[in-house]
């Protein structure tokens, strides 16, 4: 799960052009809306692209990508419990 | 009484690798750079704080960094009620630099993962949004497409509006980029000057004059 | 003082080749929102309101060869050509001048697969608006807006600008974007499209629909070239940004309610246009997307016109980009024409949180002023007042 978690965090700051960040900077318990990194409706759209295209896992309403996104490890359970094989 | 013309407060020029604000080259870099490299060079050696910056496609990029520098330690929001800033707009390609890669992302069909941060981009008026976000102005605005920098068309359009009174001030000029080709020229146009010394009138020759200018 | 008057108009859409054509089937309650099935355009299929792709070229062998002219120049040539057979204005003179309004023009160059016979240098939006100035021997190179979707009331409100301070006496307005593989899959990728025709205002709304197609509207100073009928004039407006997001609209309306305030402040402000302030009715934007109609429906209260009838076309022709502004202004003047108020196709139940007044069905209703508001990418509003 913590690889996951790093390599997650990797492909956030890439996706999201998040450069003058590290990924030490991210806490993986914090909201990644609103509050923690406060990001837009542009910025969830665009993980909901990363979870289809390097995962291969499709949300399918907003308000399951609302659940989803509330942070990385969020993430990074959903991808864990969904990944085929 | 004194006979009133609107006048150019200053222009900003980021143009071969250079950006100049009035009569200063306040910068340059090395010409081998691609442009977007250049860009976040002026970025970190102007010291902005904009962390949006990076999300930008390269036209916004081009754009936001010429208002900055063209508005900084000008107090627009002092001056001018929110409404009173105009921001006009040309170009010739439009966003055709984004749209070539909104375009790369759909034209495999195994591979098909069109992005909504690159889409955003892709039309030119954008570059008017980050602007407008950045100084909080709510002013009339247009983009308009030329195929070369008209300085008639620009000055009639610009001074029409200052004469019936939907802008007070107006931001506009060139923003221009496909691919390697960029050039950005701004001017901040008044109605009433908010300066005294070094008055350039409003005048297509004026716009041209330094439209042209080349180091 | 110098007046721009509404001389002629022309639609082309799903509906129909002129604006008559169109407005009968609104009249009928007819959407021309379609579900598609064209692997070119999308891998699965879509809803959409496409013209029809036999009949434009059709229309088009009137003037010239199809072949050598892309489906987004044969729109605006079509509908300038319909538009202009009821005038007499010097097309070729200094004094007439054309602004096309355009989000993409031909964008579906860039996708070489399908084959394009078209160069790239047509991509370039002034490259097809000087093939326009000379089809048409315009003395002038055209002006190009391209400001996202408030393009059309731009491009209107620009004219009647360039009217009143004397600079032109004719102004020829096309507004024109097609669907294409491009905008459908970004539109797609921000989730914002809809499965069926879609719903402004409706409480189970859930996007937008695409549409293609062109409008024009003919301006003119000179009293002579108006027809038979009441004198339409398209009066004072201005455009505002959010200043907040560059896709999503501002949580206040912000940027659409001084574009309103500020608008009818310029009207009430003359002698002449004062009537315009008091609005009978509105053309909104109402792309049934959950926050525009929201926003929009703030604004609207926030500028005190939560009572004034308003509806919107989306329903019947999709969201037609650049064309929208001046298509839907077109429908607002035959509105005008015939006090007429067509109904919001596609809305039953209220879904936005401010009370506005949806129109649902088509209903007779002394109309003397009409509202046009648009609202786009890039914060972008625009507010622009016609008048009897």
């Amino acid at each position: 799960m913590e690889q996951l978690i790093a390599k997650l965090k990797n492909e956030i700051i890439e996706v999201l052009n998040l450069s003058e960040m590290a990924p030490n900077d991210i806490d993986e318990n914090a909201p990644l809306f609103v509050e923690g990194l406060g990001l837009d409706s542009i910025d969830a759209l665009e993980l909901i692209v990363l979870l289809e295209k390097n995962y291969g896992l499709k949300l399918g309403t907003a308000e399951e990508g609302k659940k989803v996104l509330r942070s990385v490890r969020s993430m990074a359970e959903f991808i864990t419990e969904n990944k085929k094989g | 009484m004194m006979e009133h013309t609107s006048i150019i407060h200053d222009y900003c020029l980021i143009r071969d690798h250079q950006v100049i604000r009035g009569d200063q080259v306040l910068y340059t870099g090395d010409k081998s750079m691609p442009p977007a490299s250049f860009f976040t060079e002026i970025y970190r050696h102007f010291g902005m704080n904009y962390p949006k910056f990076y999300k930008m496609d390269n036209l916004c990029k081009l754009g936001f960094l010429a208002a900055e520098i063209l508005l900084k330690d000008k107090n627009l929001q002092q001056s001018y009620a929110p409404y009173a800033t105009g921001i006009i707009l040309y170009n010739a390609s439009s966003s055709l630099d984004t749209d070539r890669n909104h375009q790369n992302s759909i034209t495999d069909r195994t591979a098909y993962y069109p992005s909504p941060s690159v889409f955003v981009y892709t039309l030119a008026n954008i570059v008017i949004g980050e602007i407008c976000i950045r100084h909080k102005l709510y002013g009339e605005s247009t983009f308009f497409i030329e195929r070369e920098f008209d300085a008639e068309r620009l000055y009639t359009y610009v001074q029409q509006l200052l004469d019936d009174n939907l802008v007070e001030s107006c931001i506009t000029g060139w923003i221009e980029l496909d691919g390697d080709r960029y050039d950005g020229v701004l001017y901040l146009v008044e109605k009433s000057p908010s300066v005294t010394n070094g008055i350039v009138n409003f005048e297509p020759g004026k716009l041209t004059e330094i439209y042209s200018r080349r180091s | 003082m110098r007046q721009a008057f509404v001389i002629s108009d022309n639609i082309i859409t799903s509906l129909g080749f002129t604006t008559e054509e169109n407005a009968a089937a609104l009249k009928s309650g007819r959407t021309g929102i379609e579900m598609h099935d064209d692997l070119r355009l999308a891998p699965s299929p879509f809803w959409a309101s496409l013209v029809d792709s036999r009949a434009l070229p059709d229309h088009f062998l009137e003037y010239e060869d199809p072949e050598q002219f892309t489906r987004f120049e044969q729109m605006v040539i079509c509908s300038v050509k319909e538009a202009l057979k009821n005038t007499s204005i010097p097309v070729s003179s200094e004094r007439t001048l054309f602004i096309l309004s355009t989000t993409k023009g031909n964008v579906e160059i860039l996708d070489r697969k399908s084959g394009s016979r078209f160069n790239e240098d047509r991509l370039y939006l002034w490259n097809s608006a000087l093939l326009l100035q000379q089809f048409f021997k315009l003395y002038h190179k055209p002006v190009v807006v391209s400001n996202a979707c408030v393009s059309g009331v731009l491009a209107i409100m620009i004219g009647a600008r360039y009217i009143r301070s004397g600079e032109y006496d004719h102004v020829i307005v096309t507004g024109a974007d097609l669907v294409t593989e491009f905008v459908i899959s970004g539109f797609n990728s921000f989730l914002s499209l809809c499965s069926g025709p879609c719903k402004p205002f409706d409480k189970d709304r859930q996007g937008l629909s695409l549409g293609e197609g062109a409008g024009t509207v003919v301006l003119s100073s000179d009293r002579k070239q108006v027809g038979e009928g009441e004198m339409i004039i398209a009066g004072p407006g201005i455009s505002s940004n959010d200043a907040n997001h560059i896709s999503g609209p501002s949580r206040t309306g912000e940027g659409l309610y001084i574009a309103i305030q500020r608008t009818q402040e310029i009207a009430a402000d003359d002698n002449l246009l004062r009537k315009a302030a008091s609005v009978d009715y509105i053309s909104a934007h109402g792309t049934a997307t959950p926050y525009n109609d929201e926003m929009e429906s703030i604004a609207l209260t926030r500028a005190g016109l939560q009572h004034i009838p308003v509806n919107s076309f989306k329903g019947y022709w999709g969201h037609t980009l650049g064309a929208a502004g001046v298509i839907e202004s077109i429908a607002g003047i035959y509105s005008m024409r015939h006090n007429l108020l067509f109904g919001t196709l596609g809305f039953h139940t209220p879904g936005v949180s401010h009370p506005i007044h949806v129109i649902r069905e088509a209903r007779e209703i002394r109309t003397d002023t009409f509202l046009k508001i648009a609202s786009g990418f890039g914060g972008s509003n625009a507010a622009l007042l016609f008048y009897k």
